[in-house]
């Protein structure tokens, strides 16, 4: 190794603390890089293979009843390669592990597996024998949630007749990656499975001989969707078609891809912030190692070294940093990633889910890094290349202290001369003193933004579960039906209030944007469902128009007063015209309201129901449950407490992990900073306090006015990073908001306060670190050594 | 010394004036020098702090160029050289050695030394030129191991290590009690001596004249006289 080296491999050696906490920085920044980045591909192209292997659908469609016949004339729609047709029926299920009715999607699958559109993909056991009677393959996550394996049987009602069904095996499904009950946004794999039977049977029980209620298409490259969509629609229309729709509007494929969006929203804006931070870090600990070794840079050039090696030296010293640091960031992102991954797993279900950290990646991650330590030490570097020889033989000249204007002004007061000694020299390099007060602002920004998604789904579960739905259980009725229902859901065992709503499955438009969204038509006077806004206010329901979701009305372009075109799609499939009466700040994705009378008008029907809130007495649970598995016309029954639950053990785990990683990540950038800042503080200004230790002063006077710096920097960094963490979470709210999901803007004082306190606590500790040195002072070397 | 046999002039100054602005006035610290230096000539510039005896060393090692006048070492005028050209001049030819040593702190004797043998065309090797100076047993040992003395030594090992043409020293005892200060002059004229190398000390203390051929003294940035001393003294019976 040349002696160059040597001594750069030393110097790092002598700097390592200072090093290592810039290296941390740096890895923070690149492992939140890499984890987001290739857990996002990972999922994608996994996802990809796994929807070619299994011929995922490019589009789909519900219907009432098609003879199977008309899927040859869906099969001449030009741009169509091929079209699966089945039956789809929603299950009451009665688990005997469990007390509560469960409920299930039952799809129909030809007798031959390797055939068809979202071809089921078998895990255990074996494909359903047509044969037997009530034989099914259950979904992989429902199975493991009540310990189902093929052979085991359970009790179903299915249309209406009370069933025995068997476990052939197992399987997942390309359409049910994400497998959620319809209108919930968390899985509960106890409460709600998919399984698949032979179409004869389904089709035998569901009174569809011969018919199919859903169909799937896939299209060739090329094919215009807009136009296959509408020539479908035209097609099913006569038979109860419920609109077409395509892989976007799936609801798993859009949760997956939802999480892939976030995953590169994670991505970007962490990354920034740690790459900038340890960009302003390199530059500082540069500056300062360049500035005491300028007798060193001076000798050297005088031996005939040039400015560029010089310069490449220490550029050098600052590549090694960060590349340590990326590297570290490289291997963290990668563990991490497949931790997500693992967590993923649990909610996405895939037959392989590998995390793979892909080349180009680690390539990226690289430069990047570089790039930003470029940014941070150029000046610097350029500095030390141009320093003249002969200059830099002479001590650098004494900071430029002033009088600052804080003084000037008398705004402080009077002070004693080690205050002043402190605001001088702050005021004397007016950049770095705001750089580490930026330092500083951003660790607690970070740390604010890591920590206030608690805030939001506490705000949430408040909202949805303790003020919105104050209802025991949801009941979905098999189909849209009269009135009369009602009476019978009202003489259940133990039901106490009861609120009915109409939910329709709409076409939403506004010139050429549309969406489809479900409208929801509720009483005027409601006590349980409220239906509250993100300002936990009570929405007050029209009937002479309707209100749609913020996020609606700007992927439609209207606002209030205007009128936007609702196309039902189903019954009649009217069209009509309303008026856009308000716009609702909620938290589910693409939303519409209405009067339940309003639903009724549009419909041109009379008083149907979807189904029912419900409060129940608690002594008739048991009751409830046995009735409610015996009542044909019950297709689902949400309970709100396992519903809660649920939600509350998923985001607990989520965000316990979350919130560790974050406080680690935030108080890496502020021991970072003030480490860092101390450090050079206190290795400029050595000889001014050996000077004043000489002088007389006391260790605890001299500790006192270097904390006093530090100390002033951490007050003025402190209440601008409450704004920065503000502005960030300002950004997350944003950045993460997708069409299914949006998040109310919520920071409790609380996280302010212990975000507070991390940064506080943990600056204190790296300052008091260095503090230790200055006990130290080498009062005689110091005063003779020329700096 | 005869002037019939003097070699050719290894460096020639002629009207060297280095001005340096200094807030809002300017401080002239070299007023229009005429100088030469000779091959194998062992020469002490006296004079007191501000006299401008660094600044006219910073200028021969191409370290600094003057404000007016015109330097030439042999062919060349150093004063026509961008920064690359000094940076090869002094790589090529120059060898410092510095009041204050100058060490690099986190590296051992030897790798100070080889510091520059690396970047040297027909260098000692590093234990060679330690040996020179003394040192051969404390190689190994990181500067802040070493006496001022040792320093310094290191310090001349490092300059003559590429056996340079002109060896420049400014205030090489400066730091040092008189024994320490001797010892460090004795390797200094050992290589004047056996490598012939052309040697300039800038010092402000006028025992060390004693063992120079010339001694040129500076006040206020010219040069007020030129003797040469008949005979030299060895270093060894300096005393101050």
């Amino acid at each position: 190794m040349r002696a160059i080296d040597r001594k750069l491999v030393r110097d790092l050696f002598t700097m390592k603390s200072q090093a290592i906490a810039i290296a941390l920085v740096i890895g923070c920044g690149v492992s939140a890089f890499v984890m987001a980045l290739s857990t996002m591909t990972s999922l994608n192209t996994t996802r990809a293979a796994y929807y070619q292997e299994q011929r995922f659908g490019d589009i789909f469609a519900r219907l009432k009843r098609a003879p199977n016949a008309l899927a040859d004339r869906i099969a001449e729609i030009p741009g169509v390669l091929r079209v699966q047709t089945r039956v789809e029926v929603e299950i009451i299920l009665d688990m005997p592990d469990m007390e509560e009715p469960a409920s299930g999607r039952l799809i129909s699958v030809l007798d031959e597996p390797g055939h068809s559109l979202n071809e089921v993909y078998l895990r255990t056991g074996r494909w359903i024998d047509p044969a037997k009677p009530g034989e099914v393959i259950v979904s992989e996550a429902f199975a493991a949630a009540h310990h189902l394996h093929p052979g085991d049987s359970f009790r179903a009602i299915v249309q209406g007749n009370r069933m025995t069904l068997t476990v052939a095996g197992t399987g997942l499904s390309p359409e049910y990656i994400y497998e959620v009950r319809p209108g919930e946004l968390l899985p509960d794999n106890l409460r709600f499975g998919v399984m698949w039977m032979a179409y004869r049977q389904l089709a035998q029980l569901s009174d569809l001989d011969g018919s199919f209620n859903s169909v799937s298409l896939q299209l060739m490259r090329g094919a215009s969707v807009p136009d296959v969509l509408r020539r479908l629609d035209t097609l099913i229309a006569p038979y109860g078609g419920a609109g077409s729709y395509t892989r976007e509007d799936q609801i798993s494929h859009r949760m997956v891809s939802d999480e892939m969006t976030q995953l590169r929203a994670m991505a970007t804006l962490p990354t920034s912030i740690f790459l900038g931070v340890a960009a302003f870090l390199l530059n500082v600990v540069l500056a300062r190692l360049i500035s005491t070794q300028r007798e060193q840079i001076a000798m050297i050039k005088a031996f005939g070294y040039s400015g560029r090696e010089v310069g490449l030296h220490y550029a050098k010293l600052a590549g090694s940093i960060a590349f340590t640091g990326c590297v570290a960031g490289i291997a963290g992102g990668t563990y991490i990633g497949q931790s997500l991954t693992r967590m993923y797993s649990r909610f996405f279900h895939l037959p392989v889910m590998r995390h793979e950290v892909e080349l180009w990646q680690i390539a990226v991650a690289i430069l990047v890094t570089l790039g930003a330590a470029g940014i941070g030490v150029f000046k610097t570097v350029r500095k030390a290349a141009a320093l003249p020889p002969a200059e830099a033989m002479r001590p650098e000249a004494p900071v430029a202290a002033r009088i600052t204007w804080l003084e000037k002004f008398g705004v402080l007061g009077r002070l004693s001369q080690s205050k002043k000694i402190s605001i001088r020299n702050l005021a004397a390099r007016p950049l770095r003193t705001l750089l580490s007060i930026v330092g500083i602002s951003m660790a607690l920004g970070v740390l604010i933004l890591g920590t206030f998604t608690e805030d939001i789904v506490n705000v949430v579960l408040d909202t949805q579960f303790q003020r919105a739905q104050r209802q025991d259980f949801s009941l979905a009725l098999m189909e849209p039906s009269s009135e009369d229902v009602l009476h019978d859901l009202e003489n259940l065992p133990g039901v106490g209030r009861t609120e009915v709503f109409r939910s329709v499955s709409t076409r939403i438009r506004s010139g050429h944007r549309w969406r489809r969204v479900g409208l929801m038509g509720y009483e005027g006077d409601r006590v349980i469902y409220p239906v509250l806004d993100m300002d936990m206010k009570p929405i007050a329901m029209r009937d002479d128009g309707i209100l749609i979701s913020k996020t609606l009305a700007e992927i439609l372009h209207v606002r209030p007063g205007d009128s936007v075109q609702v196309e039902v799609l189903e019954g009649r499939r009217p069209v009509a015209n309303l008026i856009v009466r308000g716009l609702v700040n909620d938290f589910a994705g693409l939303s519409a309201y209405m009067r339940i009378e309003g639903v009724w008008r549009l419909l041109e029907e009379g008083p149907t129901i979807s189904g029912a809130h419900v409060k129940i007495d608690p002594q008739q649970r048991t009751r409830f449950y046995r009735e409610v598995k015996n009542t044909p016309a019950i297709a689902a029954v949400n309970s709100k407490g396992a519903m809660l639950q649920s939600f509350r053990d998923t985001m607990a785990e989520n965000l316990l992990t979350m919130k560790l990683f974050n406080v680690g990540f935030a108080c890496i950038i502020a021991f970072g900073v003030v480490y860092n800042s101390a450090r050079i503080a206190a290795s400029e200004r050595s000889r001014e306090f050996a000077t004043l230790r000489v002088l007389g002063f006391s260790r605890q006077e001299v500790s006192r006015l270097f904390l006093g710096e530090v100390g002033s920097v951490l007050a003025a960094g402190l209440p601008i990073g409450l704004l920065c963490g503000y502005g960030f979470a300002v950004l997350a709210v944003v950045g993460l908001q997708t069409e299914s999901q949006r998040f109310p803007l919520v920071i409790l004082r609380s996280t302010y306060a212990f975000a507070l306190s991390v940064i506080t606590v943990a600056s204190v500790i790296s300052s008091l670190w260095v503090r230790r040195k200055l006990d130290k002072l080498d009062l005689i070397g110091v005063l003779k050594a020329r700096d | 010394m005869q002037e019939t046999t003097t070699p050719p002039p290894v460096f020639v100054a002629r009207g060297v004036s280095k001005v340096y602005p200094m807030g809002d006035t300017e401080v002239h610290a070299l007023r229009e020098i005429n100088l030469e230096l000779y091959s194998g000539e062992f020469v002490v510039l006296l004079g007191p702090s501000g006299s401008g005896k660094s600044t006219l060393l910073n200028i021969l090692g191409g370290l600094d160029v003057p404000t007016l006048g015109t330097v030439r070492y042999r062919d060349h005028d150093l004063t026509e050289f961008d920064d690359a050209k000094l940076t090869r001049y002094r790589r090529e030819h120059v060898g410092f050695v510095f009041q204050f040593y100058n060490l690099v702190p986190s590296l051992t004797a030897r790798e100070n030394v080889a510091l520059i043998t690396e970047i040297a065309d027909n260098p000692m090797t590093p234990e060679e030129a330690l040996a020179l100076v003394g040192l051969e047993k404390r190689m190994d040992h990181f500067p802040s191991h070493l006496s001022g003395g040792e320093q310094q030594r290191v310090a001349i090992a490092r300059s003559i290590a590429k056996r340079p043409d002109v060896l420049l020293c400014d205030e090489p005892t400066g730091a040092l009690d008189v024994g320490t200060g001797i010892m460090v002059l004795e390797a200094i004229q050992r290589v004047n001596d056996e490598l012939g190398t052309t040697t300039a000390i800038i010092t402000h203390n006028a025992v060390i004249a004693g063992m120079a051929d010339r001694v040129l003294q500076l006040s206020d940035g010219q040069i007020s006289s030129v003797e040469k001393n008949a005979s030299k003294l060895p270093a060894s019976q300096l005393n101050w």
